[in-house]
């Protein structure tokens, strides 16, 4: 199945819909709908996620790159459906900032790469702590653009954790990627660098903890 | 030489007494003045006495009579969020329909209590440094605007997808660019901060920004009155530092993440580059890291003039203490005098 990846990618980061959906449909002849997702729309994103960290593929590439795997995908694996992984429970918050774009991306690659997850939108931090123990989340996905709203996840672990959640949480956003120490300072479990990143992220986590 | 001659010999691509400092901390003249960031904001003197007073205490190279980003879409009857520790942020988006473009006109720049704010602080600033340091005003460009009209995503989309109504959208938010820009060169600005991070390639791949950035800053730059500088406020640029040269700019604000000496050949002496300190990383430098990374850019970008040293986003967090703000200062005073003979036998430490 390797020899569609790189077609796939190209359609993708050309905005190439109808070409992107024949290639994924090539896939769907020999493959299962979630061997499909894993084996020719994960490996995809995850290149186009180092690309866009290398400088040579653009955000907005692979905003939309997310958004049409997404449809794809919601096509063959409807939300109900078993392959859907649907553990460990997780979750996506924009936290404390307004800017909307890295949390969308990020949930368009995961539901795309076949997971399910809840989207809390935009929350503070004493609303997001109350929501996740209440939804009995497993993995806290937090996005932010600004400095402070990046430092304010220490709040959000620290209550976490006082509370006894076990709750994991993972960290993306401009600030952590332009200070490499910031995720461990503000006490995340993991900082995602790229939305494929964060699949991979959550995918390890699954192994330990299934 | 004064701050303004220094800063003026640079950009004419020759080597002044020293490096010139662009020290945007404005959100720390609330600091000095022991205000809150709102309060601090709501006044135009307030801000007059806080850009003298960081320019005094840190020894920059001029002032920077930059609000915040939201203070524009005010004008399009947007909100603006505060917060105690950090930049104010836009709130609900004005273009909350794709169709609402169709009917969108721009607004009077006089009509915008914050905007006359700003052109209040700018003739005050003029008032009483004349011509000895550079004033420094924003126009957020027409390209980048949208971000915080519509949102990133729906703005994404529109260029896409919508190319007629992207269009519409460009008119109307140049004819307000442009106005905005002017009416603070004619308040007393020495120059524009075109603030463009969307036009850098970590949001559009070039060929997009060829096709739609790059023709919008053509025809704006070219109506205002002045010299502007355009920011990528953090994003890269590397690969299309000649085709922003070619829009009519002066100088490119570029970012951390990439080569300061590759973007110096790149630039070519077309335009000259202000950078690339890592404003988030700043937060915990000590004196010693803040020497470091001062010393690095120099030798990177300040041979044979063409450079400005500052931040790489264009305004210093909140939480970056005085103490390191004071250590770049004074490190640019101890490496920054040219001739930067230092230069030739340094190597590079690595991150520290």
């Amino acid at each position: 199945m390797s020899d569609l990846i790189r077609p796939f990618r190209e359609a993708l980061e050309s905005l190439d819909r109808v070409r992107a959906e024949a290639l994924f449909q090539q896939a769907l002849l020999r493959l299962s709908p979630i061997q499909a997702v894993e084996q020719v729309i994960v490996p995809a994103l995850e290149q186009m996620g180092s690309a866009w960290q290398a400088g040579s593929v653009a955000l907005s590439q692979v905003y939309m790159a997310g958004r049409c795997c997404e449809e794809l995908v919601e096509r063959v694996l409807p939300p109900s459906d078993p392959d859907r992984k649907h553990q460990p429970r997780s979750a996506i918050v924009l936290l404390n900032d307004y800017h909307m774009l890295g949390k969308r991306i990020v949930y368009s690659v995961m539901r795309a790469s076949g997971f399910e997850l809840f989207d809390y939108g935009r929350m503070d931090v004493e609303e997001v702590v109350e929501r996740a123990i209440a939804d009995r989340i497993r993995v806290l996905l937090i996005s932010v653009l600004m400095l402070p709203s990046a430092l304010r996840v220490g709040e959000v672990c620290l209550q976490l954790k006082a509370r006894g959640s076990g709750i994991k949480v993972a960290v993306g956003g401009a600030p952590f990627l332009f200070d490499a120490e910031l995720w461990r300072e503000v006490g995340a479990d993991a900082m995602g660098r790229s939305a494929s990143d964060a699949v991979a992220i959550v995918g390890g986590w699954m192994g330990e903890m299934s | 030489m004064n701050s303004m001659e220094r800063t003026l010999t640079t950009l004419g691509q020759r080597e002044p007494d020293r490096v010139p400092l662009f020290l945007l901390a404005n959100m720390h003249g609330a600091r000095e003045l022991g205000l809150s960031i709102e309060d601090y904001y709501s006044n135009a003197d307030n801000v007059v006495e806080g850009e003298l007073r960081v320019l005094k205490k840190y020894g920059g190279d001029c002032v920077y009579a930059f609000y915040y980003a939201s203070i524009e879409t005010e004008a399009w009857g947007g909100e603006t969020i505060f917060s105690a520790d950090g930049p104010p942020l836009c709130g609900a988006p004005v273009i909350r329909r794709a169709e609402d473009i169709d009917h969108l006109a721009s607004p009077d720049v006089m009509s915008s209590p914050g905007l006359v704010r700003v052109l209040a602080t700018i003739a005050a600033l003029k008032a009483r440094l004349g011509n000895t340091v550079p004033i420094i005003a924003v126009a957020i460009s027409p390209f980048s605007l949208p971000v915080m009209q519509m949102g990133f995503d729906r703005y994404i989309e529109l260029i896409l997808e919508q190319p007629e109504r992207f269009d519409k959208l460009m008119r109307v938010n140049e004819a307000f660019t442009v106005e905005w820009a002017n009416a603070q060169l004619a308040a007393g600005a020495t120059a524009i901060c075109y603030f463009d991070p969307v036009s850098s390639t970590t949001n559009i791949p070039r060929q997009l920004y060829l096709a739609s950035g790059q023709q919008v800053a053509k025809r704006t730059i070219a109506r205002i009155k002045g010299p502007t500088a355009t920011h990528l406020a953090s994003g890269r640029g590397l690969s299309i530092i000649a085709d922003i040269a070619d829009t009519g700019t002066a100088v490119v604000g570029v970012s951390v993440l990439e080569d300061l000496a590759q973007l110096k050949a790149a630039a070519a002496g077309r335009v000259s580059l202000l950078g690339n300190l890592n404003g988030i990383e700043m937060r915990r430098w000590t004196p010693a890291q803040a020497e470091a990374a001062v010393k690095r850019a120099i030798a990177q970008a300040g041979p044979g003039g063409g450079f400005i040293l500052s931040d790489n986003h264009g305004e210093i967090p909140w939480q970056v203490a005085d103490e390191t703000l004071l250590a770049i200062g004074e490190a640019v005073a101890r490496w920054g005098r040219y001739p930067l003979d230092w230069v030739r036998d340094w190597t590079d430490p690595g991150p520290s």
